[in-house]
């Protein structure tokens, strides 16, 4: 026999739906199928169930091989990493609950890490302009009740937020939306003919790199000065046409991802969008949001807002927060040599870092803790898995617009597996009995 | 003026923080004194004396002592920082923050720097003969008050950010700059004497930006104005002013509205 | 649990009406208990000292999403601020938006241990019990907001005052919140727009109800439901000249109307920062203090209870629910800007904002606050905030009670002012020579603000069967002092106890406390009607489902639950 669990909320991104329904056996231990989720989604769920899954802690030998080893004895290995290194840098975060990422902070700080999430080659530099700017935002609801204008910039949730359209921002019929699709006028701005673009009004093919003049331009336009001819690779008619038509919408939301937060400026091109969004509101109303990439990279930067001040790459070694992105951020860390020991938890730079970083990781004493084989586990000295967050194991995550939604326990993990609270509360207490605090 | 002679002897493991490298943390102090000064690597703290040798002997004041170091210092980070008066000379390359939030004397680098030299510099003088690195005279984080006063004249080229949330001082280039130059800036000079790649003055309320060589790309928020004939840093020239950023806010003052001001040398 | 005896103190309790009197405070089992009560107690000598209960906030931003991008998006707060680690104490950090485990810090360190979160939006109530949750040794609640919620819009234009009732009650326990609060009324709907309503008969767009409407609404389904505290409001218009009229009109809307609720509290409104909202005038130019008009009718009123929002003159953060206000403030002082407009029930926005001695308005603001405070009859329905982070971070607390002690250290910020003349001209504290005592500070701070919140039978004073929530200063009223050392003694207590366990001893922090998170469980008649309506809002306009929205006890490892039987 089977029960169904309602409401489960899905562990994969930013968008983090929270209407799937999973089908799981009687005794709670299969997970049988997945209802409402996008293939992403549902494949979360789903290869949770792989038989090759690794279910035991494994430390790498002389040879190059894997053996595999106790959960005291890669506790031990982390505590010992962790107590006897000058400079750790402790990455990742990005999927796995707030609790863990809070018991994280407190062995960050006894340990005098870095602590740096995956906004550190994402989001960090929309962090960086938020700082800079602020961010005239808001809730996903509110663009499905009210907006009428919707700006895709540098980012394809067709691929990467796939369910993001119809629950949020171009198909839902909400309260003051009632026409749906229909009366919302759609702009795509992004150098590839996407699928997103496909579905769009309007595609501003922009020149690859020149988005921040684009936006630059888009102010002037605004203001209804004199345009250059072409802009971006834009003709001026375009640019003046588009304005027009946010200023003419009773509600305008753009959204944005690594397009423009990893190109030439990253930051600054966010900050030019953001200025974009607040001259907009001027004329009507007007909101800005980051299509944030991992399920709870949005809630490792809350949790270290509340317990540290800053939302990534927090410097702790000084036994206070410090915060400098070019110097407390991960990549930074790897490619000048500061740091001397490395733990990843939760997120895989051996696959999003550039080589030359992943290289370090592997030069150093380096544990990774991840549910899964990743680029990062091959070059780590001990792999550690635990339960899937939102699966195998609850707690608190926080979604694109900043809402928390607590992810629920649908199936029991494999025997014996450990979570990343309970893996973390071990080696916190290590820790605190190496260092006698 | 009296002078301590800093020679580094050992490299640290990992990078030297040295905020006690600067004339108001040794003006007064023993020569026991200052090897007892801390300087830390990552979580561990040390004392000045593990990595230097200390020869001379600084001023009762910041502003009778001046500071020389010699050696390979380019893992050693705050040489110089908030100082507020005195004099500091670096042989040779240096890490991050030199002369960050300094607020008086001078700082002269025999080599080059690297990211957020000068950063939020309220006053004095940075000299950087060699090449600068990112975020040069730009403001910490989220400040909106950037560089405040003083000068900061670098020989060779600086990296991206250069003059960020300026509002005041100078800012002198030798070479080239990466992108982004007095990006938010409400005030200050900032003279480029080699080529600017874009993104210059980037919602820029007020301030001057020269430029000696080429622009790789205009921002469309720069609008021509008309040609002129000035003398900038002792260099006679004629120069193509613009101004702008016209997204931007700007302000009024005897009912003329203010703008940035970006000029470009024109061959003669 | 350890026995306490604080003996020979002069002790300030308004509840037992001890005015500096020596007396000694004995704890036992977490409680104030009797002298005579305790066998073997750990004996506290505080001789010379001032004695006082914990201190009690009624209305402090230092918890959720907007407090905390306060904290992310100001880097700069944190610069050369912080407080490293230290033997049990956590690393510290922030000055005007400080990090959770310093807001528990600092807040004990000037002898308060009862804090309540001024604005929590529902939708987001999961993140502000996570910051309270580690929020160290402070007991906390936290206010949701109703006076933008679709429902409530649409329940009080029907006037169907036990359907808004049940609302509320459902709210309360599915936020686990501890109040009623209202932030500029249908105003922060109507930004949603890029609109506002300016005064209480602005009809809010679509909804076409008035704030008059909402507020008076509110506080009938407050009282028809008898929670411990009343209808919180701040009101429309804040931060304009000319705005005094506004809120003697959303005052009036409270007259006539009685208390009805068993935990002891005397007033149907608790009006907030009042300071924000007592400006004449019509521009910048002629902004004035009309302190006076407020007053005369806060004297004259007993069942409305107010806080002042003191400006301190710091570099500070401003946060509020009211995000038109905050985008008309950026437009003002050109600094960074966040809004958060949420789907349904508010908006909010944050902006830094220095208060300078050299710019006028600033010195007449902080000139209002005083003269609310000075001008008060009765300091038990008048209580002292900045309205943190907003007017000044809480760090300041003892230095607004030099301030209010002290008629010398108000003529030396006067004559730091750069317009001083102007200053004088547009306000009345130059004439005010009033001083409050230690008794007046402690009505204003513990025993008043406890009673409002209904809390008078847990906070607030020393009486047997109290919270064993004791504050003792080194400060001695009967000897000579500077004003300065007011402030010295009142941010850095000598001893704290919180619930009967030491947090503070000989000055230093020995405890990180066992906090407590308080709210209101109301049991009201079944109201299927609006179990539909809920239900269906969230099928169609939400984008959380129904069984998602409820904050579990997860989040509360410490609950105190205050329980209400509204059942007819």
């Amino acid at each position: 026999m089977t029960k169904t669990i309602t409401d489960v909320i899905c562990p994969f991104c930013g968008t983090l739906c929270d209407d799937l329904e999973v089908v799981v056996s009687d005794d709670g231990k299969q997970l049988l199928e997945v209802y409402n989720a996008c293939a992403i989604g549902a494949e979360k769920f789903l290869h949770s169930q792989a038989k090759d899954r690794i279910t035991r802690p494994r430390m790498r030998q002389e040879d190059g091989s894997w053996k595999e080893i106790t959960y005291d004895e890669a506790i031990e290995y982390t505590a010992q990493m962790l107590a006897n290194a000058k400079k750790p840098l402790m990455y990742g975060w990005s999927s796995t609950n707030c609790e863990a990422q809070a018991l994280g902070s407190e062995l960050g700080e006894i340990v005098g890490a870095v602590m740096d999430n995956t906004a550190t080659v994402c989001h960090g530099t929309s962090l960086i302009a938020v700082q800079d700017i602020g961010i005239p935002s808001c809730t996903l609801g509110e663009v499905k009740n009210r907006a009428d204008r919707i700006v895709f910039w540098g980012c394809n949730p067709a691929h990467a937020h796939p369910r993001h359209m119809s629950r949020y921002s171009i198909f839902p019929r909400g309260f003051f939306t009632g026409k749906g699709h229909k009366g919302r006028k759609v702009i795509v701005v992004d150098p590839r003919p996407t699928d997103t673009a496909n579905v769009a009004d309007v595609h501003l093919q922009v020149e690859q790199g020149r988005d921040y003049e684009l936006l630059n331009a888009f102010r002037v336009a605004f203001k209804g000065e004199k345009l250059p001819d072409v802009v971006a690779g834009i003709p001026k008619e375009k640019i003046y046409e588009a304005a027009e038509t946010l200023k003419s919408g009773r509600f305008a939301i753009i959204f944005f991802g690594m397009g423009v937060t990893q190109s030439l400026g990253k930051n600054h091109n966010i900050d030019a969008a953001i200025a974009v969004t607040r001259d907009l509101n001027e004329y009507t109303k007007a909101a800005i949001m980051p299509m944030r990439g991992h399920y709870n990279v949005t809630g490792s930067g809350q949790v270290w807002g509340w317990l540290f001040g800053f939302p990534f790459a927090v410097d702790l070694s000084r036994g206070y927060a410090r915060y400098n992105p070019g110097e407390t951020t991960a990549n930074d860390l790897l490619r000048r040599d500061e740091v001397d020991a490395v733990f990843v938890l939760g997120s895989d730079p051996g696959a999003h870092f550039p080589f030359s970083s992943v290289k370090k990781i592997y030069d150093r004493p380096s544990v990774a803790i991840d549910p899964h084989e990743t680029p990062t586990t091959e070059v780590c000295k001990v792999h550690v898995p635990v339960a899937f967050v939102g699966v195998e194991v609850g707690g608190c995550a926080y979604r694109m617009d900043n809402v928390p939604i607590e992810t629920r326990k649908v199936v029991e993990p494999p025997e014996g597996m450990m979570t990343d609270e309970e893996f973390l509360s071990r080696v916190l207490a290590r820790v605190k009995e190496i260092k006698g605090v | 003026m009296e002078t301590v002679t800093l020679t580094i002897k050992n490299q640290p493991e990992l990078y030297l923080e040295a905020e006690t490298i600067s004339p108001d943390a040794l003006a007064g102090k023993k020569v026991e004194e200052i090897l007892g000064l801390p300087v830390y690597v990552g979580r561990e703290q040390h004392r000045l004396g593990d990595y230097f040798d200390v020869s001379g002997k600084p001023g009762a004041t910041p502003a009778e002592t001046k500071i020389v170091l010699n050696g390979d210092l380019s893992r050693v980070k705050y040489i110089g920082t908030k100082m507020t008066d005195g004099e500091i000379v670096v042989n040779g390359d240096a890490d991050m923050y030199v002369g960050a939030w300094m607020q008086g004397g001078k700082i002269t680098v025999n080599g080059n720097v690297n990211a957020f030299a000068g950063t939020g510099m309220k006053g004095g003088e940075l000299i950087i003969k060699g090449n600068a690195g990112n975020y040069l005279g730009a403001a910490y984080r989220g400040d909106w008050r950037g560089m405040q006063g003083g000068k900061i004249t670098v020989t060779g080229n600086a990296g991206s950010d250069v003059g960020t949330f300026m509002n005041g001082g100078e800012i002198v280039i030798g070479g080239d700059v990466d992108v982004h130059v007095g990006t938010h800036a409400e005030g200050g000079k900032i003279v480029i004497k080699g080529n600017a790649k874009s993104r210059l003055g980037g919602q820029m309320v007020e301030g001057e930006i020269y430029v000696f060589g080429k622009i790789d790309v205009m921002l469309p928020g720069f609008v021509y104005r008309e040609d002129v004939d000035i003398e900038v840093d002792g260099v006679k020239g004629r120069f193509a002013l613009y101004e702008g950023d016209i997204g931007e806010r700007h302000r009024k003052r005897k009912g003329q509205t203010i703008y940035g001001k970006l000029y470009q040398r024109i061959e003669a | 649990m350890a026995e306490y005896l604080i003996k020979n103190g002069f002790v300030f309790d308004p509840v037992l009406g001890i005015r500096g009197d020596k007396a000694d405070v004995a704890i036992k089992d977490g409680k104030i208990v009797e002298t005579n009560a305790v066998k073997s107690p750990k004996v506290i000598d505080a001789t010379g000292k001032t004695v006082m209960a914990g201190g009690v906030d009624v209305h402090s931003h230092v918890a959720g999403p907007k407090v905390n991008v306060g904290r992310n998006f100001r880097p700069e707060d944190k610069l050369f601020t912080y407080k490293p680690r230290n033997g049990i104490e956590r690393m510290q950090g922030g000055f005007s938006v400080p990090t959770t485990i310093r807001t528990g810090y600092n807040y004990a360190r000037m002898g308060y241990t009862t804090v309540m979160e001024a604005a929590m939006p529902p939708l987001y109530a999961r993140h502000t019990h996570e910051e309270m949750r580690d929020t160290p040794i402070l007991d906390q609640g936290a206010y949701p907001v109703f006076g933008n919620n679709w429902f409530v819009l649409e329940y009080l234009k029907n006037n169907e005052l036990e359907n808004t009732a049940a609302y509320i009650a459902w709210l309360l326990r599915a936020t686990k919140g501890y109040a009623v609060k209202v932030v500029n009324p249908g105003g922060t709907e109507a930004w949603a727009w890029g609109l506002n309503c300016e005064n209480i008969h602005d009809p809010v767009p679509y909804f076409d109800i008035t704030p008059a409407q909402i507020v008076k609404g509110l506080i009938e389904a407050n009282e028809y439901l008898g929670l411990p505290h009343s209808m919180h409001i701040h009101a429309n218009n804040l931060g304009n000249p000319g705005n005094y009229t506004t809120t003697l009109d959303t005052f009036k809307l409270s007259e006539g109307i009685k208390p009805k609720s068993k935990f002891g509290r005397d007033q149907v409104m608790h009006h907030t920062h009042v300071q924000f909202h007592s400006y004449g005038g019509d521009s910048w130019a002629n902004v004035d203090s009309r302190a006076k008009e407020i007053m005369d009718y806060v004297n004259s009123h007993d069942n409305i209870t107010i806080d002042m929002g003191q400006v301190t003159l710091d570099e500070t953060t401003t946060m509020t629910a009211d995000g038109p206000f905050e985008h008309h403030l950026t437009e003002l002082n050109h600094l960074k800007w966040a809004n958060a407009d949420v789907e349904l029930e508010t908006g909010s926005g944050v902006v830094p904002y220095v208060y300078s001695p050299d710019i006028k308005v600033c010195a007449i603001q902080w000139c209002i606050g005083l003269e609310l405070a000075l001008l008060a009859k009765d300091p038990m329905r008048v209580f002292m905030t900045t309205d943190h982070p907003n007017a000044g971070p809480f760090i300041r607390y003892p230095r607004i009670m030099k301030w209010l002690m002290s008629e010398e250290s108000r003529k030396q910020q006067f004559d730091a002012f750069k317009y001083k003349d102007k200053v004088i001209d547009a306000t009345n504290l130059a004439g005010i020579d009033r001083e409050l005592d230690l008794y007046e500070i402690a009505q204003m701070t513990r025993a008043g603000p406890a009673k409002a919140l209904g809390l008078a039978h847990m906070y607030g004073g020393l009486a047997p069967g109290l919270e064993g929530d004791v504050a003792v200063f080194d400060f001695n009223p009967n000897e000579p002092y500077a004003p300065d050392d007011i402030e010295k003694a009142f941010s850095n207590a000598e001893h704290l106890f919180k619930s009967g366990v030491q947090i503070i001893n000989n000055h230093e922090i020995v405890s990180n406390g066992n906090k407590r998170t308080l709210w209101v469980n109301t049991k009201v008649n079944e109201n299927p009607q609006v179990m539909r309506d809920v239900k269906e809002k969230f099928l169609r306009y939400y984008t959380v489902t129904l069984n998602n929205y409820e904050v579990s006890g997860h989040y509360l490892p410490n609950p105190y639950v205050i329980e209400v039987d509204a059942t007819q």
